[in-house]
């Protein structure tokens, strides 16, 4: 934030008029730079509330028996770890990076709406404090896991009714975000950046905005009718009344599956810009890139069901989402290899960014091959519900969208700062954290294999070593992250200066502009050739 | 279709028998990892006792496979790259970012390769699904927090009970040494005779829960107003366990399944024993109870079935679960008290019990809830009271 503040006061040459100034300034905003700033930095602090959870949930399960939660609270911290990394710590982070990068890239003086862009990032305080509240009201939060299946969700308290509204503007958020980004891209383009000369991370993230808008009210809806449910009579979901909870099923995953596609696009979108930077190479593949990005969210509209082999679904519907959950293995497939094609005869280097990079395909494709092996339905059958799924989606998740992210920050530090981080500590930061991220979750697919069911607050002894080492991974992972803020904060107060292009291989426009990079960029629109 | 799912199954088995080297290499690395019995359970799937089980297990370690030559294949380009084209040892970039004829290639070669994956996929679901030709049928309904089987069909048509986690109360709190079935065991088994193809039908009596024996590779949700089916034929006899799935409440992590697969002797034992036990128990709905007696089993059906909420002590865990000790149900009218006993509370966790206990435990319990800690009613609650409010 100081640093930016500082950028400001370099750009007050050219600023109209008076500016307010401390909280007034962060309340009214509607800079770009600032904004994507807040976002970053709620983004972090949810981080460390759902990694405090997370290691609430692993403190209960070091050993066997109940130590410290209540079965009832583990729930509910279960259910908040869930939402609040996926809608407050992961989804705002990309939004942040793309505030703050996508103007920068693409040649535009600003986002396309301020004040929209204002009110998205300020609707996320009510909608997390909802949230984190929920746990203190009477009968505490949620507990019925965050895809809040009825008929157990119609059993809960009004920490219920709250995360109902959460999501509600939460998803307001995200997609007020959403058509920003959407009319940004399309139309504040300098001259001659044509659709395929967009950088990789514009893209991923038009394609992403498009995602959040289709499906985000779907998942309004879905609470809705949850809501009603709940309070108004309705019996959408209650088979008494003429409804089936199996709907909202259905419906939440056809929000759910996109979803998760939310998540990592724009990971993808870091990891095709920081590979050919630290390889002095362009891109391969750039066409097949922006093709393969668009099959992927076009296919995850069709690979729902994929997340309800066990529901009972018929054999033909099984073998539909299969078939189609199957087929996302070839798009993805494709941008691994054209990676590795980008990296094959470059002059490679390995800083932070990078290293980061490497992690995130290496484990990617491990969460990408767990994903091929819950997709084949037989199999899925005596995996669904296990610590498989949950080993799996962390692969893709935390390997996949916040290996992608640090990435981000190490990358674009510099421009935002206008300092170097520190190289060995961040060198460090990555090891600690790829180590101990494969400690807590690798084991856990052992786990799942031999049966053990997720979101259980004891369980039996045969799972007892595993779940031990688990915990002192999680423990692990979430302390390094305690020096990721050490190398930020020591990065935004001073360290060696940044030139305007830290990197050598570095592609792209917002490296032609100063770093720190001045409150107004590009307000003259720079030619593209 | 019947025809279809026939050679569906028969081709598998031909499949499983072509995929003999992952199978022993699975064996290979169990016996590398496992020193004990049970830790034999730890690296990989559990023993496979039905066809489908072991097909699947097979198809496991198959995908494995080809994840494992993939993954070193892709890795071994991308650990070359990162070892020989450093800038740091003099490597200079191309200036290549294109080409046609590889990148067709490397969409159309795994666009194949997940065909061939999908392939025996198919066989071993469509042989799982099929649940016409069974012998016995058998529906499971999924209550909060315990599972209860109804043998609908097949021999021992008529037996039924309720299964519920037997982990005594200082194991679970620490108190006793835990033994190797901790929170696997439950009162009253399931079981099933060897080699005869088991329906089972899944319900739920109020939210969805999960029924899963991953040794019979299976795992049906139980989705409460509707009903789903799967089916098992044991290869051998055991006991084998398994545990709820789906996220049903406080007391998800305390619903086991516990299957005991018998021979076709030991079973019709068994039928033969509980359908005396079941002509034994049969009550007579005009019995009079005295206080004392409905009080006695009264607190044993608490116990089982109303502690878990409402607390022994009576105090509950508000506000989710209201305490019965001075309430104004359990101090108020009589047949409001057997109303919500019987039909439960739509929108809270109070579940409805009629269906699941009988006439006199329901009396009893009602009786007990009455006259415990400080409520004083002095009621003592007839089976025949409660006979009539069910109509």
């Amino acid at each position: 934030m100081e640093a930016t503040a500082r950028g400001h006061a370099d750009a007050a040459g050219h600023d109209h008029g008076q500016q307010p100034t401390g909280l007034k300034r962060w309340l009214t905003t509607t800079n770009h730079k600032d904004i994507g700033t807040m976002y970053l930095w709620f983004s972090f602090i949810m981080l460390m509330v759902g990694g405090v959870m997370a290691l609430l949930i692993r403190v209960e399960l070091f050993q066997p028996g109940l130590q410290f939660l209540e079965p009832d609270r583990f729930n509910e911290i279960v259910t908040l770890h869930g939402l609040i990394m996926v809608f407050g710590a992961i989804m705002p982070a990309f939004v942040g990076f793309a505030n703050w990068m996508i103007p920068m890239q693409i040649g535009a003086s600003d986002m396309a709406f301020g004040r929209l862009n204002n009110w998205s990032f300020w609707l996320l305080i009510p909608a997390s404090l909802l949230l984190v509240t929920s746990l203190f009201v009477p009968g505490g939060a949620a507990g019925a896991g965050w895809t809040l299946y009825p008929p157990l969700s119609i059993q809960m308290g009004m920490g219920m009714d709250l995360t109902i509204f959460a999501v509600h503007i939460l998803g307001i958020s995200s997609i007020l975000g959403s058509i920003n980004i959407i009319t940004t891209i399309l139309n504040l383009r300098a001259p001659g950046m044509t659709m395929m000369k967009l950088p990789m991370f514009a893209w991923t993230w038009l394609i992403t905005a498009f995602l959040i808008i289709a499906v985000m009210p779907v998942f309004a809806g879905a609470v809705t009718m949850l809501l009603t449910d709940r309070h108004f009579g309705t019996t959408f979901f209650s088979a008494g009344g003429g409804g089936d909870p199996v709907l909202f099923q259905h419906v939440f995953w056809f929000f759910g599956h996109p979803e998760v596609y939310i998540i990592i696009l724009p990971g993808f979108g870091i990891i095709s810009q920081v590979i050919p930077a630290f390889s002095r190479k362009q891109l391969f593949g750039y066409t097949s890139m922006v093709y393969a990005t668009a099959s992927i969210a076009i296919l995850s509209f069709f690979v729902w069901g994929h997340h309800m082999f066990t529901s009972g679904m018929p054999v033909a519907g099984q073998l539909f989402y299969m078939y189609a959950t199957m087929l996302i293995a070839v798009p993805t497939g494709v941008k691994v290899f054209n990676w590795i094609a980008t990296m094959w005869r470059g002059a490679l280097s390995f800083e932070t960014p990078m290293l980061f990079a490497l992690g995130f395909i290496f484990l990617f494709t491990m969460g990408g091959f767990s994903g091929l092996v819950l997709a084949m339905a037989a199999v899925d059958v005596q995996m669904h519900n296990t610590y498989y799924v949950v080993a799996h989606f962390h692969y893709t998740m935390v390997a996949g969208a916040l290996f992608s992210a640090f990435a981000a920050v190490y990358y674009w530090l510099p421009k935002w700062t206008g300092h170097m981080y520190d190289e060995t500590l961040g060198k460090i930061h990555f090891w600690l954290t790829m180590i101990f991220f494969n400690m807590t979750f690798f084991v856990q697919h052992f786990l799942g294999l031999a049966g053990m069911p997720r979101r259980i607050p004891d369980y039996a002894l045969q799972f007892a070593d595993f779940n031990m080492i688990s915990t002192m991974g999680a423990f692990g992972l979430g302390l390094s992250q305690l020096l990721f803020l050490y190398i930020v904060i020591g990065c935004i107060k001073g360290g060696p200066k940044a030139a305007a292009k830290p990197w050598e291989g570095a592609l792209g426009l917002e490296w032609d502009v100063p770093s720190p990079a001045p409150h107004h960029t590009w307000e003259t629109q720079p030619q593209v050739k | 279709m019947e025809t279809y799912l026939k050679t569906g199954f028969i081709n598998m088995t031909k499949q499983a028998r072509r995929i003999g080297l992952p199978r022993l290499l699975a064996v290979a690395v169990q016996t590398l990892f496992c020193a004990s019995a049970e830790a034999a359970y730890e690296f990989n799937f559990q023993q496979p006792v039905t066809k489908v089980a072991q097909e699947v297990f097979d198809l496991h370690m198959w995908m494995m496979g080809i994840c494992a030559i993939i993954f070193i294949a892709v890795f071994s380009v991308m650990f070359y790259s990162v070892i020989k084209h450093r800038k740091s040892s003099g490597a200079r970039p191309a200036s290549f970012h294109e080409n046609t004829r590889v990148e067709i290639l490397w969409t159309v070669i795994p666009f194949l390769i997940v065909i061939g994956i999908s392939w025996p996929v198919t066989k071993t679901l469509l042989a799982m699904r099929d649940t016409s030709n069974f012998d016995i049928t058998i529906k499971v309904t999924g209550y909060q927090w315990k599972w209860g089987y109804d043998y609908l069909n097949g021999e021992g048509e008529g037996i039924k009970f309720m299964s519920v986690l037997s982990t005594p109360e200082d194991q679970l709190s620490g108190k006793a040494p835990r033994d190797a079935n901790y929170l696997l065991d439950v009162d009253n088994h399931l079981v099933v005779p060897v080699g005869k193809k088991i329906r089972i039908l899944t319900t739920s009596n109020d939210v969805i829960h999960g029924w899963y024996v991953p040794a019979f590779g299976v795992q049906q949700d139980a989705i409460p107003g509707f009903i789903r089916d799967t089916w098992f034929r044991a290869d051998r006899e055991g006991v084998f366990r398994g545990q709820c799935l789906q996220l049903c409440g406080k007391g998800h992590g305390y619903m086991p399944i516990v299957v005991d697969v018998v021979s076709s002797e030991k079973y019709a034992a068994w039928v033969a024993e509980q359908k005396q036990k079941l002509a034994a128990g049969a009550e007579d709905p005009n019995k009079v109870w005295q206080l004392a007696d409905l009080m006695q089993h009264g607190q044993e059906v608490y116990v089982k079935n109303c502690a878990a909420c409402h607390q022994a002590n009576g105090k509950g865990i508000p506000p989710a679960f209201p305490g019965l000790d001075g309430s104004k149900v359990a101090n108020g009218p009589v047949s409001e008290h057997i109303a919500t006993v019987l039909s439960g509370r739509p929108g809270t966790a109070m579940g409805a019990f009629g269906a699941q206990l009988s006439d006199s435990d329901i009396a009893a319990v009602i009786t007990y809830e009455r006259n415990s800690w400080s409520n004083k009613t002095g009621d003592a609650i007839q089976p025949s009271a409660i006979k009539a409010a069910r109509h």
